[in-house]
């Protein structure tokens, strides 16, 4: 009975099995092996490893350098052992380096794993662990330039609001300004002043990153952009008489301050930034056509950033009232945008359609100044086609040659952009805002500016850019 | 000073495991015995080597006599249990003996170093469940009643299940367990047993479509009282095994076929059906989302396979102890952080290695009964690795299931060493049967 008759055929089946089995596993394993060598560093700089604060009890926290290898952050260690985090430049890059000691943010935050990781030569990591010494974490270089943080800084001075440079080729961010500041080195004793309830100032906030603005008429050219696509033959023919008021029905929309602009064609009504003209422009469109635009620009949605960020929001849509799409045509009603996003749009327009990805860390190296790791551009994709791009980039040179961006009208360099003054609460003064880059014809660097509560932005945010643009191109 | 010694016994005890490894699969190359005897001494000396090692450092860790008298024991035991296994059983498969113990190696280790007081109870679980199926492979050889009781196998099995469905603790959603005196036990881990007992028994007796039909009802009752108690690791590892079973007994790629495409839809029925069930999936897509809840325990798992690396953060330098049931569900993950993914990699490919012997043993047996339940349980065994270790490091979802041997908890344990008995037992029959067979030729 034992015997039974020999068989083929299950055995064939179990190798069948035998093999399917060991091809799932070598398929795990390869996925383990990968996240292991190329996901595992991304996954564990969280702040939600508990694991990266025991490696500070090995390892002396790096430092934090600019592009030029200036000191942004580094630790001292006392006499007594103990360590301290130090800001040499203060408030100056608060908000962009961030700090440690009360959770982690900015870069502090974002380089966090690599800061904590020493890459020191063996023996010199051997003999510390003998001697139970610390050995001394790898530095970050960022991308932040201390020159144009400083330049944007002073310019904008005690004013509130935020700055954003960037380069549109590559997406590396060079400054990050966000005012009111705090400066991390007193950060321990200013704390509780800081985030009282009382204080309405939010030092804390990252203006450039998480402070949502209405765009003002730096939306025209998300609303330009849309009447290209659905007018590509015929948009230069569009005309507008405008006398200051545009009525429609029981609505009115006013230009800045009631001037009139008269005749206009629409390269004029941008540069001009014509409300009255905007406002025509918007009813001609689909709402859905606008709404559909705004989310594959990045409204509503995340954007390929590594610092913290608050999302841009757009709500009209397809059946919208007069009211909404007059409003929302020239940047005001409900759309709300971050200055980094409004950078990221500028940018694309300046990299002939395509976002690159912005990023602040340059590069690793260990305490002997050998790299250990580089970052490299990245695309993130076409935002637009490079003829939108040219059409666009070519529209803003004219806001500054002819319109309202007189401000950064300078021979010794073009300048290409768009001027917004956005209104917020009725009584009260616009937040100005300038987003642009330079040369028009090759763009190196892109400046978005936004002043709050400060008025037009032609004559309040382009002066700020146009003193980061002098100071960038001074060299 | 104790730094450095973690840190160079981290690399030594890689460097070990990574041999024992390779002799596993080595040991394919040898047909003559003395070969195979050579490399299963060699893999007897590197795992007592590494077991040496851990726990030096446990010892230097904890400071704690306990541990030392403790290894002291592991070692009499494993010791023993090679030693004994190998006088009494003169044909057995040394490797899967040796497999089982390295697997005990490392889950003593990983033990040892979250809780010590719960390594020494999983030990004396595991002394006694060795003791206990120490008799398996010599019933196995005598009592051929066990094919003739396939009902017998089925209710009890599928009774066992319903009360836990009905009466069983509640633990992270599922009812996986009763309470007995002072015991929790997981009926599931026997009737999985059972269960390949009965489907054998059944296509032994024949694989006409009748018996399919009944064999196939029964079997998809035991799914469904699974799914009830939402303890879907279970109930997948049944139905795969139930259906790779079928297909080794009929050789019917239509029944194949027919049961995959169900399985795939009740998949997205038991998805659309139980909000437990679209939760996991979910902490799988994107654990990130939900951090601070559902994506916890996964984010935890990764953030300690990640941080450890390929080489490990040593042992007691990492912090396994963050991640929720780190010794029973995610114990991979604990491993991966202390001793490296290296060493990670090694264990699965051990337990891939039992999974083939098992296979080698289901290829030469005459019998069909026999044939299918080594298939049946070699198939069950290796689909809870996958389940639990593809869990861990998220890529599959999350089943709740545990790592044979290495989990926490004795039920597992005790069943995992019958499953083992079994088969040892198979591969002994088989072998005094090719010796009497050669010397009746003689
Ligand atoms: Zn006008």
């Amino acid at each position: 009975m034992k015997k039974a008759r020999p068989d083929a055929q299950p055995n064939k089946s179990i190798l069948f099995f035998t093999y399917l089995i060991a091809g799932v596993f070598a398929c795990m394993i390869g996925y383990f092996g990968y996240f292991l060598q190329f996901r595992g560093e991304n996954v564990i700089n969280n702040s939600y490893n508990a694991r990266l604060d025991r490696f500070a009890d090995r390892i002396v926290r790096g430092e934090l350098l600019s592009n030029d290898g200036r000191v942004l952050a580094r630790t001292d260690t006392g006499e007594d052992g103990t360590e301290r985090r130090v800001y040499p430049y203060g408030s100056l890059f608060a908000h962009g380096i961030g700090y440690s000691d009360h959770g982690k943010t900015g870069l502090e935050s974002l380089a966090n794993f690599y800061l904590l990781t020493s890459h020191i030569n063996l023996a010199e990591r051997t003999f510390n662990e003998l001697s139970n010494v610390k050995n001394i974490g790898d530095n970050v270089i960022t991308t932040l330039d201390v020159d144009l943080q400083q330049a944007a800084s002073d310019a904008l001075g005690e004013r509130r609001g935020a700055v954003v440079v960037m380069e549109p080729d590559t997406g590396k961010v060079l400054a990050v300004v966000s005012k009111p500041g705090f400066d991390p080195n007193t950060l321990d004793s200013d704390w509780d002043a800081l985030i009282s309830g009382d204080n309405t100032n939010a030092q804390l906030l990252n203006r450039a990153f998480q402070g949502l603005y209405p765009p003002g008429s730096t939306f025209k050219i998300i609303i330009m952009l849309e009447y290209i696509r659905e007018n590509p033959d015929t948009w230069r023919d569009f005309t507008f008489d405008c006398d200051g008021l545009y009525e429609q029905g029981e609505y009115t929309i006013s230009c800045y301050h009631g001037n009139a602009h008269g005749h206009q064609n629409l390269e004029q009504a941008f540069a001009n930034s014509c409300n009255g003209a905007f406002a025509a422009l918007g009813l001609q469109m689909s709402p859905g056509g606008v709404h559909d635009l705004a989310e594959q620009l990045l409204f509503n949605g995340e954007l390929p950033l590594s610092l913290a960020y608050s999302k841009s929001s757009f709500t009209m849509n397809e059946g919208a009232d007069t009211w909404e799409i007059l409003q929302t045509s020239i940047g005001q009603g409900n759309t709300q945008m971050t200055p980094v996003h409004n950078a990221m749009l500028t940018a694309a327009i300046a990299n002939g359609g395509v976002l690159m990805k912005p990023y602040l860390v340059e590069r690793v190296e260990n305490a002997a100044g050998e790299e250990i790791k580089r970052f490299l551009p990245e695309a993130y994709g076409n935002l637009l086609t490079a003829a939108e791009a040219d059409t666009l980039a070519e529209l803003m040179r004219r806001v500054v040659t002819e319109g309202t961006g007189s401000a950064v009208r300078t021979d010794a360099y073009e300048v290409a952009g768009k001027t917004g003054s956005a209104e917020f609460e009725y009584g009260r003064e616009t937040h100005a805002w300038f987003t642009g880059f330079a040369p028009a014809e090759d763009p190196q660097i892109v400046v978005t500016v936004v002043v709050e509560e400060a008025g037009s932005g032609g004559q309040v945010a382009a002066p700020v850019a146009r003193s980061i643009f002098d100071t960038y191109f001074a060299r | 000073m104790v730094n450095v010694i973690i840190e160079v016994s981290k690399y030594l005890m890689i460097l070990l495991m990574a041999v024992y490894t390779y002799l596993n699969f080595s040991y394919f190359r040898y047909r003559e015995e003395w070969g195979q005897k050579r490399v299963c001494r060699r893999q007897n000396v590197a795992m007592f080597l590494m077991h040496f090692v851990a726990y030096l450092i446990l010892y230097l860790k904890s400071e704690d006599e306990r541990v030392a008298l403790f290894y002291l024991a592991q070692v009499v035991f494993l010791g023993a249990y090679i030693g004994l296994y190998q006088i009494f059983y003169r044909n057995l498969t040394r490797i899967l003996v040796n497999n089982m113990c390295m697997l005990l190696c490392v889950s003593w280790i990983m033990m040892t170093r979250l809780s010590l007081d719960k390594a020494l109870r999983q030990f004396v679980i595991v002394a006694l469940a060795a003791l206990v199926t120490w008799v398996i492979p010599f019933i196995m050889d005598r009592v051929w009643q066990l094919s003739r009781i396939p009902w017998v196998y089925a209710f009890l099995g599928l009774a066992c299940l319903i009360i836990v469905w009905m009466v069983g603790n509640n633990s992270y959603g599922a009812q996986l367990s009763v309470s007995m005196g002072g015991f929790s036990l997981q009926p599931s881990e026997f009737v999985k047993i059972s269960f390949v007992f009965f489907v054998a028994t059944m296509f032994y007796r024949s694989v006409d479509f009748r018996t399919v039909a009944v064999t196939t009802v029964m079997a998809a009752a035991h799914v469904l009282v699974l799914v009830l108690s939402k303890d879907l690791g279970s109930a997948l590892i049944f139905f795969v095994t139930y259906l790779s079973m079928l297909f080794v007994a009929t050789g019917n790629w239509f029944y194949l076929l027919a049961g995959s495409l169900g399985g795939c839809g009740a998949s997205v029925l038991a998805y659309g059906l139980f909000v437990h069930v679209r939760t996991r999936v979910a902490a799988w897509r994107n654990p990130w989302a939900d951090i601070d809840n559902r994506g916890y325990q996964i984010t935890q798992s990764l953030f300690a396979i990640g941080t450890g690396g390929w080489f490990g953060m040593g042992l007691f330098q990492g912090m396994p102890y963050k991640i929720p049931v780190v010794e029973k569900d995610f114990v991979f993950a604990a491993i991966s952080e202390e001793l490296g993914g290296i060493f990670a990699v090694c264990v699965l490919l051990i337990c891939l290695g039992c999974f083939l012997q098992f296979m080698m043993v289901a290829v030469r047996m005459q019998a069909l009964f026999y044939k299918l339940i080594a298939f049946g349980l070699g198939m069950e065994y290796i689909i809870q690795v996958f389940l639990t270790v593809g869990g861990v490091i998220k890529f599959i979802p999350s089943t709740g299931v545990t790592l044979p041997l290495i989990s926490y908890g004795g039920s597992s344990a005790l069943s995992t060493f019958i499953m083992f008995g079994v088969v040892q037992g198979l591969y002994i029959l088989k072998r005094n049967d090719e010796e009497d067979y050669e010397e009746s030729e003689a």
